[in-house]
């Protein structure tokens, strides 16, 4: 049931009420129209595509509103910095003391939630299973096997109290680590590539699980594209993984 | 003593006209606020905890800082969400005030447009989950301020709250999806218990009543 071009017309705002509840969104600001570099990238699949752990409202208000509201905030907290505006956003979150004070808050929420979304949708979207390969072996090798690595990452995104993330990371020196992020931070800020993670911000899941963060931790599994993070996995290793 | 959860002061329908409906109500009382509770209780012993009141507990574990967060992030959403319930009532908001609390506000705030403006923009400001409060500071003067995740002024130090909302998207996600301002503007309009705040002020702030 999800059109790409109708994802544009969501964006507009209007459409909104065909698909949500009125009263909801009636006197809600549409995001604003790209004033920047940075662009809300296209969800790579249908918004029903991942129904085994997340509903399509739940993908559509996610992409179309939440992660949109972080690229229309970064375009702005950045639209007098020219120089920094034209940075690639890995580059930009690595780089956050260079930042000016006054908006320096602004790029890493705005900035962090948007590399932090642009990789949750291109992790999922796939059958779940397990990795394979080198990406099978690094795991066994850092996190100690595939079971063990499940079990941890979602202690740590139980652990998360309020808003963030529960992660694994690519060091520099090409071991995986697990990670956990408040808010919308990200390793990138460290120099850290991230492999994959898993939103724990109430929005990920409130309208399909609402207090059971658990559940919803458990059946993320299942969307998991295995392909795709080990894509990520090669790009990190060979230098060209960016956010 | 173990903390207990105090039961909602109205129905958990009786919001529902307001922009709250039963089911968010039942959800944050009965499994969030519930958590928390439990959660503090289970910290009990192995803080020392026992014989300390709610307020001493979370004002040492704001004082602790990142030692005292395991404490405080469960400490201070009893006491936060204790507050929350009572500050809220069918029919609340509105325009006009009880006479004290209006005129305190139009003294220290500059009024009740500049007061919700600020306290709206408290509450949109707060990146992820937090609090948006009222407060009196330690001049008792009223004061607009935020605080992150489980944190409150009393642990921070910064004043007695009168007034909080609650702003983690548990608080507002069924009823208004991503959009905090409408929220915080209902909340405003509609929700507060404006003679609990004035009494609140008028007693220099809520005491639980609870202690570990
Ligand atoms: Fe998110
Ligand atoms: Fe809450």
């Amino acid at each position: 049931m999800f059109q790409p071009a109708r994802r544009s017309l969501l964006l507009g705002g209007a459409a909104l009420a065909l698909t949500m509840p009125r009263r909801v969104f009636a006197q809600a600001a549409a995001p604003a129209a790209p004033t920047g570099p940075f662009t809300l990238p296209p969800l790579p699949y249908d918004a029903n595509k991942n129904e085994a752990a997340i509903d399509a409202m739940t993908m559509e208000i996610h992409h179309d509103r939440h992660h949109a509201a972080y690229v229309a905030g970064l375009n702005a907290a950045l639209k007098d910095q020219e120089q920094l505006a034209a940075l690639p956003l890995d580059e930009l979150l690595m780089n956050l003391a260079r930042v000016p004070e006054a908006v320096r808050t602004a790029v890493r929420n705005m900035g962090g939630g948007h590399a932090n979304h642009s990789m949750f949708w291109q992790i999922m979207g796939g059958a779940g299973g397990e990795p394979g390969g080198a990406l099978k072996a690094a795991i066994d090798r850092d996190l100690g096997g595939f079971a063990k690595m499940k079990t941890d990452f979602n202690a740590n995104g139980m652990r998360v109290f309020g808003s963030g993330w529960t992660m694994v990371t690519v060091t520099p020196a090409g071991g995986l680590a697990l990670v956990t992020k408040p808010a919308q931070d990200t390793p990138l800020m460290e120099g850290q590539r991230v492999l994959m993670g898993n939103d724990v911000w109430e929005h990920a899941y409130y309208l399909r699980y609402q207090n059971k963060r658990a559940d919803y931790l458990a059946a993320w599994w299942n969307v998991l594209d295995w392909d795709k993070i080990a894509a990520r996995y090669a790009g990190a290793m060979g230098g060209t993984l960016r956010v | 003593m173990a903390f207990t959860l105090p039961a909602l002061p109205y129905d958990a329908a009786a919001l529902a006209a307001s922009g709250m409906c039963q089911e968010t109500l039942e959800l944050h009382h009965g499994k969030h606020h519930n958590a928390y509770v439990t959660a503090l209780n289970g910290l009990i012993e192995s803080k020392g905890l026992a014989g300390k009141s709610l307020e001493t507990i979370v004002a040492e574990a704001g004082r602790a800082g990142a030692d005292g967060l395991p404490v405080l992030n469960q400490a201070g959403q009893h006491w936060n969400h204790t507050l929350f319930w009572q500050v809220m009532t069918p029919n609340g908001g509105g325009d006009s005030l009880p006479a004290k609390i209006a005129a305190k506000i139009e003294s220290d705030l500059g009024g009740l447009p500049a007061f919700k403006e600020a306290f709206k923009q408290a509450g949109v400001t707060q990146f992820g989950s937090g609090w948006a409060w009222l407060i009196l500071d330690a001049s008792g003067k009223l004061k607009v301020t935020k605080t992150p995740n489980g944190s409150n002024p009393i642990a921070t130090g910064e004043g007695t709250p009168i007034l909080g909302a609650d702003v983690w998207e548990h608080a507002y996600y069924l009823d208004f999806r991503n959009v905090r301002p409408n929220y915080l503007q209902n909340f405003l309009d509609k929700l507060v218990n404006w003679e609990m705040v004035e009494s609140l002020m008028e007693k220099g702030g809520m005491a639980s009543g609870q202690s570990a």
